[in-house]
């Protein structure tokens, strides 16, 4: 199991943070580019599942699989948008999504009066806790192969 | 195993096949007095609710039928305009049919276009080589399959959420896709199915999938 990037997103589109672990392909197209066409992919998932669904949902997604990664989304009420993309023996990690919104965006970002609301997020105490809660997870176990 | 439908998407995006299985009904039926407690408005040339969500009718829900007269579109079966109708006080006590809306014909077109988009992208966004696209999609209420062939036909099952096995279904349907539509010389490549056995076929395996969970 392992962890190969992470995105936040704000409501309005905005990446506020992306890192990445363990990434071992880029996709050709800046880091900008990239950000803005994950954000449009992943606005048109959530219109075309909540369109396709044969019955009314509370949530949208939350995962979707190829055959090499798995990308998993957690939506916060306010439009905050997790999405991490992991290899495929990760199951359900709605939870952690949850708890990094809880424990270190909350924390070190909405409580910290000198982070900007409309950009990314610049704090290194958010980045240092975020990489380091991020390496604590089970999920991140590396095997070196 | 429950499937809610199937869909076959062609090379270039275009939808050939759409059958519905067993899409379950949601319909809420409820005698209203003067004035409506809901807010409706006119989308898509449908009567939708726009506010005031209660007894199971939900934001998004669309006026089926007034006092057991279907609705199509904005108007009635014998030519009122339902909002005009519901306008009036003196028509109430009225009994009104809400239900989620089913997908129309263009919107189905529409998604299975959009699939294939978003399908495409997943592979540029994998952050490791050589990813396939979109092969399984989880949502709270349904999960979708897709399984893309050597000659870049996808095709997209909709099942529910805790199903497993639908590869086998997958497969089961490219069989019979090459049996019943590619063998048969009326019929042109990527262009919409239209055979009658493959229809048979299709239902029969459905209906063979929805036992394998009975059993």
């Amino acid at each position: 199991m392992t962890i190969y990037t992470l995105y936040i997103f704000d409501r309005n589109g905005t990446c506020r943070h992306y890192s990445e672990w363990n990434r071992k392909n880029q996709s050709g197209l800046s880091i900008d580019e990239e950000c803005k066409l994950m954000y449009g992919m992943l606005s048109s998932l959530k219109s075309f599942v909540g369109r396709m669904s044969p019955v009314d949902q509370k949530e949208s997604f939350h995962s979707y699989r190829t055959n090499k990664y798995k990308l998993h989304f957690y939506e916060t009420p306010s439009g905050l948008q997790f999405v991490m993309t992991t290899d495929l023996n990760v199951g359900n990690i709605t939870d952690i999504l949850q708890q990094m919104y809880c424990n270190i965006y909350l924390e070190y970002v909405v409580k910290n009066p000198f982070c900007s609301r409309e950009e990314a997020v610049k704090s290194e105490l958010f980045k240092t806790k975020l990489d380091e809660y991020v390496r604590g997870l089970p999920i991140f176990a590396t095997k070196l192969s | 195993m429950t499937i809610y439908s199937v869909y076959i998407i062609n090379k270039g995006g275009g939808l050939i096949y759409q059958y519905d299985n067993n899409v379950p009904k949601i319909e809420v039926e409820k005698t209203f007095s003067y004035p409506l407690e809901l807010t409706l408005k006119i989308h898509d040339e449908k009567v939708v609710v726009a506010f005031g969500q209660r007894d199971g009718i939900k934001v998004g829900h669309v006026v089926l039928a007034v006092n057991g007269l279907p609705v199509n579109g904005r108007q009635l079966e014998d030519g009122q305009d339902v909002m005009e109708l519901l306008n009036n006080d003196d028509k109430y006590p009225l009994n009104i049919k809400f239900g989620r809306p089913k997908l129309s014909k263009n919107e189905e077109i529409m998604f299975a276009g959009m699939f294939h988009s978003l399908f495409a992208i997943s592979v540029q966004l994998s952050p490791v080589p050589h990813s396939t696209g979109i092969q399984m999609l989880e949502t709270d209420t349904f999960k979708l399959c897709c399984s893309q062939t050597l000659t870049g036909i996808k095709f997209v099952v909709l099942s529910d959420p805790r199903q497993v096995g639908q590869d086998s279904f997958l497969k089961k349907l490219y069989e019979i896709y090459a049996d019943y539509a590619l063998k048969n010389p009326f019929y042109s490549i990527d262009m919409p199915i239209n055979c009658e056995l493959f229809d048979v076929n299709l239902q029969q395996a459905l209906e063979q999938a929805d036992k394998i969970t009975v059993g």
